[in-house]
C-alpha cells in the first residue's frame, strides 16, 4: 500500500476516533445520571484525547518504519547474493543493488542481468512487497488499538484536557526542536562526509595547499595529485570579492542610514526606506543574471576603454553587485544601532554648539562603532556565503590573486561546480564539496557569533 | 577679557564657523548622494531587466499558406486519427515555404528559408489536423510561429547594419521578412506559449509553465511544513518555555540558523534527505523540505513578535473566566496574532521563493519540459529556470530569462504587497 493510502486511512482513522471519544464520553455522562456536568473535561477533548491515541503511536511506527526499510531490505537481499558479489566494494555492489531494484519494479527485462541478479531482484520484490503489506497492517492495527483503547478508557474522573494539554505541549516543544535537529543535522552530514573527504587528502593539504583543480582528480589513478585540493586560492577569491561588495555596501549604507534617521524628515525617509529595501528582496538568481550579462560586459569595456585588460567574469563585477545586494542588509542594522544611540548624547553635544555633522561624526559614530562593526560582520558572513551571483557572475578557475579586475572562484561557487549533476558519493571530487561546506558553516557561524555578541553588548550597554 | 581678544575670538569664530557650516552641508550631500546611489542602482537593475524582457512578451508570427498535401504528409485518404497524429507535417510545412518561395533553389537556401518558421510549428499544425480531419488535402492560411532568430528580426532587434558574418540571419533571410512584411504576412502577438509550455530547446517554444508548477508544489510542501511548525515552536517558546539552559540553546540555535548560507541547507539536503532517507531527486517534495528548514527561523521570529505583542488583558481575560493555557492561547492569543504571523509567513514563502542555490544542490537543475504531476515528480522551479536559461548563450534565451525574472518579481511584489496590507490591518486594532 502506498504511504499516501496509508496516511489518509490513517487520518480517517483519527477522525472517527475523534467522534467515537467524544460519543463515548455523552454515553458514559448519561448513564451516570449526571448529564454533561458531571464529566472531567468536555466532550470534545475526549474525542482529542482518542484521535491522538489513534494517531501518534501508529505515525511513530509509520516513521519508523520507513526509515529503515531500505537499510534492511538491503542487509537482507544482499546476504542471499552469491560470496563474489558480496565481496565486490561497496560502490559496485550499490550499482549492483539499484540495477536489481530496477529489475524489480519492471523498469528493464531481466534479461541484461546475471542470473543471480535476476533471483535477488525476485527475492527483493517478494520481500518488499510483504514488507510494505506488513507495514500498512502493522500501523492501521496500532492506530485502531490506540483508539480503542483511548475510548474504553472513558469515565467522567479522566482528566482528557490535562491529558491532550499534557501531549500537545509535547508537540509543541519537538516543533521548536526542530530548529535544534536541523542544526545537528547540518553538522552531522557535513562532518561526516569531510571526514571521509580527510580520510583520502591530508588536511593539512587542503588547508595550506595553493592548487586548487579538482577536476584533475575524476579517475581513480589522478587522485595521487594531491596538491590539486588547496583551498587557500577560493579562500583568497571568496574574501577578494567580498572586500570588493563590503567596500560599495558599507559607505553607502552607512551614510544612507545616517543620512535617513538623522537628516530625512519623516515623510522622506517613510518613502525611501522601503524602496531601498526593495534590493533586498530581489532574488540572488537576478542579482547572477544581472552581474553576468550587464554589469561584467561593462566593466570590462570601460576597463578596456582605458586600456587595462579586464577578465570577462572579473571579481569587480560580481563583487560590485553582491555589494548592492547587501547595501538594504548593511543600511537597516546601521539604522537600528544609531537609533539606539541615547538622544542625550546628541543633545548634550549640540547643546555645546557643535554641528549635526560634527555631533555624528565624534559623538554618535564613536558611541554606535561597536553596533556598526558587528552590523559589518554580519553582511560579510552574507557575502561570504552568498551562492548564486557568483555562480553565474565568477570565474570557475581557481587563480591565487587580490587583483579585482581578474577572473577568481569562491567557496560557494566550487560546492555547486562540484556537486551539480555529480552524484557519485565516493570519490574526493564530491566530497571536497562537503568539506568546503564545513569550512563555509564554521566561518559563517563565527562570525555571527561574534557579531550577534558584539552588538547585543552594545546594545546593553544603553538600555 | 579685554575687548579687543574678545572681538580676535570672535572673528576667528566666525571663520572657522564657515568651514564647519561647509563641513555640515558636504556631510549632508554625502548622505544624499549615498541614498540617490541606493535608488540609482535599483533603477538601473530594475530598468535593465525590465527593457530586456519586455520583447519576450510578445512573439512573431508569420502567415504560410499550408497545403496539406497528403503526398507530404506521408498517409492516404483513409488514415487514422493515429496515422494523422504521426504525419509529416514539418515536410508539410517546407514545402509551403517552396511554394511561396519558389525562386529558392539551392540547399544552404532552402535551410535558410526553413529556418524562418518555429520547429515546433508542426506541433501546432498536427494539432490542428487532429481536431479537424477536413483539412487534410486543403490549402489553409495559417499563422505560425517564427523561428526565434526570425522573430529577433522583426523586433527590431538586429541591426541590418551589421556585417552578416556577425548576425545570426541572414541578408536572403531579411530579404524575406521583409517581403513578408510588406505583404501583411507578419504579425506581432502576446506570446502566450511563455505562459503555457514548458522548457525547450528552442528559445520560442520555451514556457514557463512547467516552472511554475514546481514552483507551487515546492512552496506548497515548504507552506504544509514551515507554517505549522514555525508556529508551534514560536508559541512554546513564546508561552510555555520554561526558562532553562536548553531554551537557552534553542533560542541561539534558532538566531543562528536564520544567518545560515543558504547553500549549506541545501548540502543538508543532499546528505539527509537525497542519500540517506533515499527521496526522489529533483522532487519538489526534497526542495520544500530544504525551503521549509530555510524559512523555518524567519516564521518563528516573527510569529514570536506578533504573540508577544498581544496585549496581557487578552490572557487576563481569558484566565480570568477559566480557561487554560493553551485554551487561551489557541482561543484567544493566536488569532489576535495571526495577521502578524501571517505577514511574517508570507515574507518567509517569498524568501523561499526567490531561492535557488539549495534547489542546485538537491538536482533540480533537470531539463524540464512536461508539467509535474505531484511533489514527487521531477521538476524545475522560477528561478532555477531562470538559471538554466541565463546559461544559454542563444539571444533568444536572454530576453526569456528577463521575461521571467519579470513574473518572478512580480509574483515577490504580489506577496509582498499582502504582507503589508496584513500588516496595515494589524496596526488598525
Amino acid at each position: 500500500m502506498q504511504t499516501t493510502t496509508i496516511f489518509l486511512t490513517l487520518l480517517a482513522l483519527c477522525v472517527l476516533s475523534f467522534f467515537m471519544g467524544r460519543n463515548r464520553s455523552r454515553v458514559v455522562a448519561m448513564r451516570l445520571g449526571g448529564g454533561l456536568a458531571s464529566l472531567h473535561s468536555l466532550p470534545q477533548h475526549y474525542g482529542y484525547m482518542a484521535a491522538m491515541w489513534a494517531a501518534i503511536p501508529a505515525l511513530f511506527l509509520l516513521v519508523l518504519w520507513s526509515g529503515f526499510e531500505s537499510t534492511i531490505l538491503y542487509k537482507l537481499v544482499v546476504a542471499q547474493l552469491p560470496q563474489s558479489i558480496q565481496d565486490m566494494p561497496t560502490s559496485e555492489l550499490g550499482l549492483y543493488y539499484n540495477q536489481l531494484q530496477g529489475f524489480a519494479q519492471g523498469g528493464f527485462d531481466g534479461t541484461e542481468g546475471d542470473p543471480a541478479q535476476v533471483a535477488a531482484s525476485e527475492h527483493y520484490r517478494v520481500l518488499a512487497s510483504s514488507s510494505s503489506q506488513l507495514k500498512a497492517a502493522m500501523v492501521l492495527i496500532v492506530a485502531v488499538l490506540g483508539g480503542l483503547l483511548a475510548v474504553r478508557r472513558v469515565t467522567p474522573l479522566l482528566r482528557a484536557r490535562n491529558h491532550v494539554e499534557k501531549i500537545f505541549e509535547w508537540i509543541l516543544f519537538g516543533s521548536s526542536l526542530v530548529a535544534v535537529l536541523t542544526t545537528l543535522g547540518i553538522i552531522l552530514s557535513i562532518l561526516f562526509e569531510a571526514i571521509r573527504f580527510f580520510k583520502v587528502i591530508p588536511l593539512q593539504d587542503f588547508l595550506f595547499g595553493l592548487q586548487w583543480s579538482p577536476q584533475m582528480a575524476i579517475r581513480a589513478d589522478q587522485v595521487a595529485a594531491s596538491g590539486s585540493f588547496g583551498f587557500l586560492p577560493l579562500l583568497v577569491g571568496t574574501l577578494l570579492i567580498s572586500t570588493v561588495a563590503l567596500l560599495i555596501a558599507v559607505p553607502v549604507g552607512l551614510m544612507s542610514a545616517i543620512y535617513l534617521s538623522e537628516y530625512a524628515s519623516r515623510r522622506f525617509r517613510a518613502v525611501t526606506k522601503p524602496v531601498l529595501e526593495i534590493l533586498a528582496g530581489v532574488p540572488t538568481v537576478v542579482y547572477g543574471f544581472f552581474a553576468a550579462l550587464t554589469v561584467a560586459p561593462f566593466i570590462r569595456e570601460l576597463g578596456e576603454s582605458v586600456g587595462l585588460s579586464v577578465a570577462s567574469e572579473s571579481a569587480m563585477a560580481a563583487g560590485l553587485v553582491m555589494g548592492i545586494m547587501i547595501i538594504p542588509f548593511v543600511m537597516s542594522l546601521s539604522d537600528d544601532i544609531i537609533n539606539a544611540v541615547p538622544d542625550s548624547l546628541r543633545e548634550a553635544s549640540l547643546g555645546m554648539g557643535a554641528t549635526m555633522s560634527e555631533t555624528i561624526r565624534k559623538v554618535v559614530m564613536p558611541a554606535a562603532l561597536p553596533g556598526i562593526v558587528g552590523g559589518i560582520l554580519l553582511a560579510a558572513s552574507r557575502a561570504i556565503g552568498e551562492t548564486m551571483i557568483v555562480v553565474m557572475a565568477a570565474g570557475l578557475s581557481a587563480k591565487l590573486t587580490i587583483n579585482p579586475l581578474e577572473a577568481v572562484t569562491t567557496i560557494t561557487v566550487q560546492i555547486v561546480s562540484l556537486l551539480v549533476g555529480d552524484q557519485e558519493f565516493d570519490n574526493p571530487k564530491t566530497l571536497a564539496a562537503f568539506a568546503l561546506g564545513l569550512v563555509l558553516f564554521f566561518v559563517t557561524l563565527l562570525l555571527n557569533v561574534v557579531a550577534l555578541y558584539v552588538v547585543r553588548k552594545y546594545r546593553e550597554q544603553y538600555e | 577679557m579685554s575687548k579687543q581678544s574678545h572681538y580676535k575670538t570672535t572673528t576667528a569664530i566666525q571663520a572657522s564657523l564657515k568651514k564647519r557650516y561647509a563641513t555640515e552641508r558636504r556631510f549632508q550631500w554625502y548622505g544624499r548622494l549615498a541614498v540617490l546611489t541606493g535608488f540609482i542602482f535599483l533603477f538601473i537593475l530594475l530598468a535593465d531587466i525590465v527593457s530586456k524582457g519586455t520583447p519576450a512578451f510578445t512573439q512573431h508570427f508569420i502567415k504560410v499558406d499550408v497545403i496539406f498535401d497528403r503526398e507530404k504528409l506521408g498517409i492516404d485518404s483513409s488514415a487514422t486519427p493515429t496515422e494523422i497524429a504521426h504525419a509529416d507535417y514539418s515536410a508539410a510545412i517546407k514545402s509551403s515555404l517552396r511554394t511561396m518561395f519558389p525562386d529558392v533553389s539551392t540547399r544552404g537556401e532552402k535551410k535558410s528559408l526553413y529556418r524562418l518558421i518555429s520547429v515546433g510549428a508542426q506541433y501546432s499544425l498536427r494539432d490542428m489536423a487532429i481536431d479537424n480531419p477536413a483539412l487534410i488535402g486543403t490549402t489553409r492560411e495559417i499563422w505560425l510561429p517564427a523561428h526565434s532568430e526570425a522573430g529577433s528580426y522583426l523586433k527590431n532587434q538586429v541591426s541590418k547594419d551589421l556585417p552578416e558574418s556577425e548576425r545570426k540571419i541572414k541578408d536572403i533571410q531579411i530579404k524575406w521578412l521583409d517581403t513578408l512584411g510588406e505583404e501583411g504576412r507578419t504579425e506581432s502577438r502576446f506570446n502566450r506559449t511563455f505562459f503555457t509550455s514548458g522548457d525547450s530547446r528552442e528559445p520560442e517554444m520555451a514556457g514557463i509553465k512547467a516552472a511554475l508548477y514546481g514552483s507551487f508544489y515546492t512552496l506548497l510542501v515548504t507552506f504544509l511544513l514551515a507554517f505549522p511548525i514555525g508556529v508551534m515552536a514560536a508559541v512554546y517558546l513564546e508561552e510555555f518555555a520554561p526558562r532553562n539552559r536548553l531554551t537557552d540553546l534553542i533560542e541561539i540555535n534558532i538566531n543562528n540558523l536564520a544567518a545560515v548560507p543558504s547553500i549549506v541547507f541545501g548540502l543538508l539536503g543532499l546528505a539527509v534527505f537525497i542519500n540517506f532517507f533515499e527521496l526522489p531527486r529533483s522532487a519538489p517534495l526534497v526542495g520544500g523540505i530544504v525551503l521549509a528548514l530555510i524559512t523555518l527561523p524567519t516564521i518563528i521570529i516573527t510569529s514570536r513578535a506578533a504573540i508577544g505583542a498581544v496585549s496581557p488583558s487578552i490572557y487576563q481575560a481569558a484566565m480570568g473566566v477559566g480557561a487554560s493555557k493553551l485554551q487561551t492561547v489557541v482561543h484567544h492569543v493566536l488569532p489576535v496574532a495571526m495577521p502578524g504571523i501571517l505577514t511574517g509567513s508570507i515574507i518567509g514563502m517569498a524568501q523561499a521563493l526567490g531561492e535557488t542555490a539549495p534547489l542546485l544542490m538537491i538536482g533540480m537543475v533537470a531539463f524540464i519540459m512536461d508539467v509535474p504531476g505531484g511533489v514527487t515528480d521531477p521538476s524545475t522551479v522560477l528561478p532555477v529556470q531562470i538559471f538554466l536559461w541565463a546559461d544559454s548563450p542563444e539571444r533568444g534565451f536572454t530576453e526569456k530569462t528577463s521575461a521571467a525574472i519579470m513574473v518572478l518579481m512580480g509574483f515577490l511584489v504580489l506577496m509582498n504587497a499582502l504582507a503589508v496590507f496584513l500588516r496595515k490591518r494589524f496596526e488598525l486594532k
